[in-house]
């Protein structure tokens, strides 16, 4: 039951969607994203996943269809990356505002100018404001488990779920990934019931113009339903646990009991953040790192208490929000903290652009960086790492 | 301030906004738009349906007698039902009030 | 033959159903050719259909929240993508059936009513796509020449020398410049089974392609001629005047093409002068006898263009006595 496999996590991702047992897929190829849904359409052409495969022409199609078929009340999966997404724009606010339970493999990669298919985070948060639940892995396992916990919440929420992995550095490695054994997710997840869904039997209306006198009713009850998936996204996950064993979080600490000084990051850039640690801890320094997996809703209470007593934090971006305070995260982990008596100091860095390697060196030279901030305030709200000047 | 000015509560909204009643504009009158009334003389009328199949509006029904007659509440008086009669049966009135 | 159409029966003035798909009580405007069509297309194809509309005026006027004129299930997404929502809803359909989670003997329609602007110029890749894919569904393009929801702009699908707001009859350039785009041309080149041209002015003419269109298995387009007095500039009550004068003037032809096969449903032997067609309507006032000299040569030519494919692909027939 508990078998592990070497596997690329693209493949792996593709096998946990074909487990969820999803009824259409519908992708256009992008890098680093084709490995899952080439290996979906094998899947599905060699008999082993009973799925309708639509082949659009493009990434705005992709979610198009998804939609039209997510509407009808089928399961439904796509995935793509970097200007696929940016493509498919339009379509990812109509997705939540309709309460569509989609789920979308957001394979992370820079966007275009320069144009790049190496790694970052500046796809996903360009869609930051869409309305959609994201989660972040760090690693194989996780990818493949966020997928279940992917459609258990957004069919219990009636909202669409990203699960963000990173380009390359996570979605072509191989790693070690259980399953699921299929009994115990087909409990996990069961079949998919919709009660409002184009249905000749009872006729609805899908679509209608939010007038003036109804648009800001709509998007608050939309808007309500994005904070109360929080406790969905809790229960989903307890209800995991309960079954392997594996511990989800909105927001995951490492060593953060005692630190004084913390790096917060998402993804798989975590990892070597972690090595960091663990290099500086055998020197006596007392280093943490908070890692969120639940990007939106924002979990501001995790996060909160996740941070401890800090003095200082070092928030690692990897995009530019450009013209802004900050980087995306920088932003919300500063907005978060004005809600809160607690007030470190914060140091932004965007690092890790285009797949530029943040090793587990340049972690030990950050949080030296971030101690010089417990003395000295930074100067700038926010720099780019790494930079050659 | 622009308070309360929603036509219904947040919390009564179906999820997404749809609207979960089929066909329900049929309350919604646009017969105060007409100019124009079209009224119909039976004696010529042969009951062919052109009237009916033709409206916009979907505003004439069949009567016990098998004529069309036109349903006010709806007819916006464009009328395409006095154009095209086959016989002349039916001719726009102004609307005086 | 197509098998599906073997047995086909239309509909006649006498044996109308009684069901309509649409409601009362939709915003269109007085004397709008357009919404016609639409409600004869959900006459004929009955209750068990789903439908998808594109952003445009048969959106704005059926929809205003809290009201809704659909008696069917109806969506709308965005402008460009009805064709690809409708490929997830007929690909859902059939994943849901063979799995047992939908249990429908009959089959269940899948339509998309979008206007020119939806069809011609931004939808035109998802509409391929989808066309390419060969999902069954019947996409019907309510042709009213210009964006008329956003005030009479110029499309892809509006006529030699029509005056739109952004192609303004001026004192140098005197409306559209360009002919219409041959959309049937771009469509049937995808090699789909059914394709037809159709009009409100001949209600159970555009009922029974509508209805053939969702019988065949395969993607199925109408292309629809929409009028629309109010961008038009003609009398709400020359709705059909204008649309009936489109085919007799050779404007408009109808036909179908089944499998490839050129069917000419309407052979205008005699045709009206173009003029007359042009000369009721406003958005055609400023024309000069040249511009009216270029498109009756220009009519006369496409339709020679048309006899030729029906002669060499398919076949002509002449007026039915339908209506």
């Amino acid at each position: 039951m508990t078998k592990k496999f070497a596997k690329e996590v693209s493949i792996a991702v593709a096998e946990a969607v074909a487990q969820c047992k999803v009824d259409v897929i519908s992708a256009y190829p992008i890098t680093p994203q084709t490995h899952i849904v080439e290996h979906l359409a094998e899947l599905v052409n060699n008999g082993e996943l009973d799925a309708e495969y639509i082949p659009v022409e493009s990434e705005h199609a992709a979610m198009s269809a998804c939609i039209g078929a997510a509407a009808t009340g089928a399961r439904t999966f796509t995935s793509t990356s970097a200007q696929g997404l940016l493509l498919m724009y339009e379509t990812l606010f109509i997705a939540s505002g309709m309460r569509l339970p989609i789920v979308m493999a957001l394979v992370n990669r820079s966007v275009s100018a320069p144009i790049s298919i190496w790694n970052d985070h500046s796809d996903v948060m360009s869609m930051r404001d869409a309305g959609w639940i994201h989660f972040f892995a760090e690693n194989g396992q996780q990818a493949v488990d966020l997928i279940y916990h992917a459609y258990k919440v957004a069919e219990k929420t009636l909202l669409p779920v990203a699960v963000n992995i990173d380009g390359f550095i996570l979605s072509h490695v191989v790693e070690p990934v259980t399953f699921l054994d299929q009994n115990l997710l087909d409990k996990y997840l069961p079949p998919l019931k919709i009660k409002y869904k184009l249905d000749p039997k009872n006729p609805i209306t899908i679509g209608a113009i939010g007038v003036p006198e109804i648009y800001t009713e709509a998007k608050k009850a939309q808007d309500e339903a994005l904070k109360a998936s929080y406790k969905i996204i809790l229960q989903a996950w307890k209800d995991f646990e309960k079954l392997t064993g594996r511990k989800y979080l909105p927001v995951e600490t490492y060593q953060m009991e005692d630190a004084e000084v913390a790096i917060v990051i998402m993804g798989s850039l975590a990892e070597n953040a972690m090595n960091a640690v663990d290099i500086l801890r055998a020197k006596g320094k007392k280093v943490g790192v908070v890692r969120i997996r639940l990007w939106r809703p924002f979990p501001t209470k995790d996060f909160l208490k996740a941070i401890g007593k800090v003095k200082t934090l070092c928030v690692v971006d990897r995009a530019v929000s450009h013209g802004a305070t900050g980087g995306p995260v920088g932003i919300e982990v500063r907005s978060a903290l004005y809600q809160s008596n607690k007030r470190p100091r914060v140091l932004n860095l965007i690092a890790g652009l285009s797949g530029r390697d943040v090793t587990k060196e340049d972690f030990v030279e950050i949080f030296e960086k971030t101690f010089e901030t417990l003395t000295k305030k930074p100067t700038t709200p926010y720099e780019i790492y790494g930079v050659k000047e | 301030m622009p308070k309360d000015q929603g036509l219904i509560s947040w919390k009564e909204l179906a999820p997404g906004m749809y609207i979960l009643e089929p066909g329900n504009s049929k309350k919604f009158k646009t017969g105060d738009w007409r100019a124009f009334r079209p009224v119909l003389d039976k004696d010529k009328c042969i009951k062919c349906g052109m009237c009916y199949i033709l409206c916009p509006d979907i505003c004439y029904q069949q009567d016990q007698d098998g004529f069309f007659i036109c349903n006010l509440f709806y007819c916006k008086g464009c009328g395409i039902c006095a154009a095209n009669c086959p016989k002349k049966a039916i001719t726009m009135v102004l609307e005086e009030e | 033959m197509r098998p599906e159409l073997k047995n086909f029966k239309g509909f006649t003035l006498k044996n109308l159903p009684e069901y309509e798909g649409f409601a009362q009580g939709h915003r269109a405007c007085q004397g709008c050719g357009t919404v016609l069509p639409l409600r004869l297309a959900l006459k004929a194809l009955g209750p068990n259909t789903i439908a998808v509309t594109s952003t445009g005026c048969m959106e704005i006027v059926s929809s205003p929240f809290p009201y809704t004129s659909w008696n069917v299930p109806w969506i709308h997404v965005a402008f460009e993508n009805s064709a690809t929502v409708a490929s997830g809803i007929e690909a859902a359909i059939k994943a849901l059936k063979r799995k047992g989670k939908l249990k429908s003997k009959e089959k269940i329609n899948v339509v998309v009513f979008a206007g020119d602007g939806a069809t011609f110029d931004i939808g035109l890749q998802w509409l391929s796509g989808a066309l390419e894919r060969g999902h069954d569904f019947v996409y019907i393009c309510l042709d009213n020449e210009a964006y008329m929801n956003t005030g009479v702009q110029r499309s892809g699908a509006t006529p030699f020398g029509a005056h739109t707001t952004t192609s303004p009859a001026g004192k140098i350039i005197k409306g559209q410049t360009t002919w219409k785009k041959n959309l049937m041309g771009i469509v049937i080149a995808h090699n789909i089974p059914y394709a037809a041209t159709a009009n409100p002015a001949f209600p159970i003419d555009l009922m029974n392609k509508v209805k053939k269109a969702a019988l065949v298995n395969g993607p199925a387009f109408i292309h629809v001629y929409a009028t629309c007095p109010t961008g038009w500039g003609t009398k709400s009550e020359d709705s059909l005047l204008t649309a009936k004068l489109a085919v007799e003037t050779r404007v408009f032809p109808l036909y179908e093409v089944i499998d490839g096969k050129y069917i000419i449903n309407r052979k205008v032997d005699k045709p009206k002068p173009v003029e007359e067609y042009l000369k009721i309507q406003r958005r055609f006032r400023h024309l000069t006898p040249e511009q009216i000299a270029y498109i009756q040569e220009r009519v006369n030519q496409e339709y020679e263009k048309l006899l030729k494919l029906a002669e060499s692909f398919g076949e002509t027939q002449t007026e039915q006595k339908d209506e």
